[in-house]
């Protein structure tokens, strides 16, 4: 394995101008390097090449996003947008520092960074049977993703793969779920894209395994993954998508993951950020859900030096429900900031969303959960709760959930609470012989054993739960 | 067992215990009595060694150690339980998990060996049948959902799992009513030894029918006013704590 090479140089001098400036943190040379990545990028079809021109205009008038940006108002980007950080794939297929040249191809024995299966046992749940689809650094890595077997009316493969055999549906939704007008992350995975997976559940398709994408990040480059799942009239199927990190490295990862539930459709989606402390993490994921469609998101975040997960829906049929659930842990010096938008344009519709956090160290988490109801939403019942736990004095969070009501006949309620160790039952346990560490362990366990008990996929859970144990204890 | 030689605490500026005085053997059950207010639930807090109370004076030994400088843990691990007055809920930890927990921390602490899940099950159930609970109780949070008796009970069934040399009870009576008082009652007796000495803290003599104390002690202000036998609850039953007086000078000189 050979260590990757930044390209220093040039670029790093660039940013001292432009952070001078003072209202962007726009750094110029960052934003030439992905410019000059995007340049090399291998040509695609039209249609692409068009929608991802659109993704680098907007990024580029956009720019990377201040605290002045309502949006953004706890989170600094400054440290990735003062990064030069290069493509994983450009370089790859360049050859750069790697001089593989042309033998590395799909039939090399292991995949381009020499990860092999075994590495990655770790991250799948101790289940083998799953549908699994490795990604390193954003690329589909045939050679150690499995999902032979999949129903009639399933479709998947990488989405490089689906955009070369010409997929009509990948022409048709790409770009049109997750907008990105407004969201230069968004707009900046646009101009990359690549790769990814991609799902097509016909009518009535039910997948009988959890189909579970796996981003592996090695090395100190930037990967933008898309993701995109059509999920056709009254399909089923559970997702997992998790980012995990090999090494200690400081790449940045900016995901975006686009949903369409047709009527009726069911889809559980688990979203596992476990990237690498020093990492730099962006994922979005966005749907849009028909009538009676029913969206189970739920997200963990701990992983990161610098992370936003933003899981956006729009409740567009009647009775489209959706429930956002998600537990951030953190500690040190990490930054995890959570966002959450429920648009809901339908009425009839419930959406529910239960946050919690436990905040240790220096740590900062943010939560932001934004609930719209449009003036046709009626009888919308809107449910939002941010809940957080700081184990240390030096923790800090910030949490804003947003109702914004336009209908006259809803029921919605949201609250959020910040609160330290319930010193009468540590007081009770320690009365019980249990010391302060272990109570501590157990009471934090219990802070978020509620939110974890909604993870119907029984293996993640057990997971998440010993790392929970795992991550407090003294 | 225990020596509590003029202990004087409290809560910030406020003294609480003025200057308590008691003696406890093995094998003998002392009933602390009292109206509210007079420290009861401060005394048996102070034993345990909750944080939020403050040790401004006197001392406290027991077997020979100094007590006060022990954390609550240690004391729990050195066999000191107390009865909550008021248990605390802890959602999301079983009381399976609790238990099994505390048992074991106090296991290793005397250098035992620790259990796994399914030898804790077998130890606990004849200790559920004692105080009349069913075995689902295991599986529920700590407390959570529960009403005010099956939370003493719940006090007296990890009472009867942990096995703690000195027992106290804080007003575990309170609030029962007399079917759940009597389960507690005979489950605390059950678990009396020779080796093993309980103070029991109540506002009504009514427990004292079914714990038969060796001892009652009358705190007011602070301070222990009157000691005597277990006839001694029954006067006070009779004629309140009224004709108590507090008969120090400090006192007196107080309401002036």
């Amino acid at each position: 394995m050979t260590d990757t090479a930044i390209r220093k140089p040039a670029r790093n001098s660039a940013k001292d101008g432009s952070k001078a400036e003072g209202v962007t943190t726009r750094a110029l040379g960052s934003v030439e390097t992905y410019r000059e990545d995007f340049e090399r990028l291998p040509a695609g079809p039209d249609w692409l090449q068009s929608l991802r021109k659109q993704g680098l205009a907007c990024f580029e008038s956009l720019g990377f996003p201040t605290t002045k940006n309502e949006d953004w108002h706890f989170t600094s980007v400054a440290p990735i947008a003062e990064r030069s950080f290069i493509l994983s794939t450009v370089s790859d297929s360049n050859g750069d520092k790697e001089r593989r040249g042309a033998s590395r191809r799909k039939s090399d024995v292991t995949n381009p960074a020499g990860i092999t299966a075994a590495l990655l046992e770790g991250f799948k749940f101790g289940e083998r049977d799953w549908h699994t689809l490795v990604f390193v650094n954003g690329a589909f890595a045939d050679d150690l993703s499995s999902f032979a077997g999949m129903k009639h009316g399933v479709r998947v493969s990488s989405l490089a793969q689906a955009i070369q055999s010409g997929t009509e549906l990948v022409e048709r939704n790409l770009g049109k779920i997750a907008t990105f007008d407004q969201h230069a992350f968004t707009a900046l995975n646009t101009a990359f894209i690549t790769d990814g997976a991609f799902v097509e559940l016909q009518a009535n398709a039910v997948v009988d395994k959890p189909i579970h994408l796996l981003f592996v990040s090695d090395g100190d480059r930037v990967s933008h993954p898309r993701n995109l799942i059509v999920a056709g009239r009254h399909s089923q199927a559970v997702f997992v998508e998790s980012y995990v990190s090999l090494r200690d490295g400081e790449y940045f990862t900016n995901a975006v993951t686009e949903m369409v539930l047709a009527h009726g459709a069911h889809i559980d989606h688990y979203k596992i950020q476990r990237e690498s402390e020093k990492a730099f993490h962006v994922g979005t994921v966005q749907a849009r859900e028909a009538r009676d469609s029913r969206l189970h998101s739920f997200s963990f975040a701990t992983g990161g030096s610098l992370a936003r997960t933003n899981i956006y829906t729009s409740l567009d049929g009647d009775a489209a429900t959706c429930t956002l659930n998600g537990l951030y842990l953190t500690d040190g010096t990490q930054h995890i900031d959570n966002q959450t938008s429920i648009e809901h344009i339908a009425p009839n519709c419930p959406s529910h969303e239960v946050y919690k956090g436990v905040l240790d160290g220096r740590s900062h988490g943010v939560f932001n959960g934004k609930v719209y109801v449009h003036p046709e939403a009626q009888k919308t019942d809107g449910k939002q709760s941010n809940n957080n736990l700081l184990l240390s004095p030096g923790a800090r969070v910030d949490t804003k959930p947003q109702l914004e009501i336009f209908a006259d006949d809803v029921k919605c309620t949201h609250g959020a609470t910040v609160g330290r160790l319930d010193e009468v039952a540590m007081f009770y346990l320690n009365s019980r012989g249990i010391g302060r560490d272990t109570a501590r362990t157990l009471l934090t366990y219990a802070f978020a054993a509620d939110v974890l008990e909604t993870i119907e996929l029984e293996p993640l859970k057990k997971e998440l739960e010993r790392l929970v144990l795992a991550r407090f204890s003294a | 067992m225990l020596v509590i030689n003029d202990l004087h605490a409290g809560i910030g500026d406020r003294e609480i215990l003025r200057g308590i005085t008691l003696r406890v053997n093995a094998g003998e059950v002392h009933a602390v009595m009292g109206p509210n207010g007079s420290g009861k639930s401060t005394l048996a807090q102070v034993l345990a060694g909750n944080p939020s109370y403050e040790v401004t004076g006197g001392s406290v030994t027991y077997n020979g150690q100094d007590l006060l400088e022990l954390d609550p843990e240690v004391r729990a691990q050195n066999g000191i339980f107390l009865a909550f007055q008021y248990p605390v809920e802890i959602p999301g930890v079983s009381n399976a998990y609790f238990l099994r927990s505390a048992y074991n921390e106090i296991r290793k602490a005397n250098g035992q060996e620790e259990v796994d899940p399914l030898e804790f099950l077998d130890l606990v159930e004849d200790r559920l049948k004692l105080v009349d609970m069913d075995q689902s109780m295991l599986s529920r949070s700590v407390n959570q959902g529960f009403s005010g008796g099956e939370k003493k009970r719940n006090e007296i069934f990890q009472m009867a799992v942990l096995q703690p040399r000195l027992a106290i009870l804080d007003e575990t009576d309170s609030g029962l009513d007399i079917d759940a008082l009597r389960i507690v009652a005979q489950g605390v007796n059950k678990l009396r030894s020779p080796d093993n000495a309980t103070i029991v803290v109540t506002h009504y003599q009514r427990l004292l029918n079914y714990i038969v104390p060796d001892f009652v002690h009358v705190l007011a202000n602070g301070r222990i006013v009157k000691s005597g036998g277990k006839e001694l609850a029954l006067e006070l039953e009779e004629k309140g704590y009224d004709w108590i007086q507090d008969p120090t000078p400090a006192a007196a000189g107080a309401v002036a």
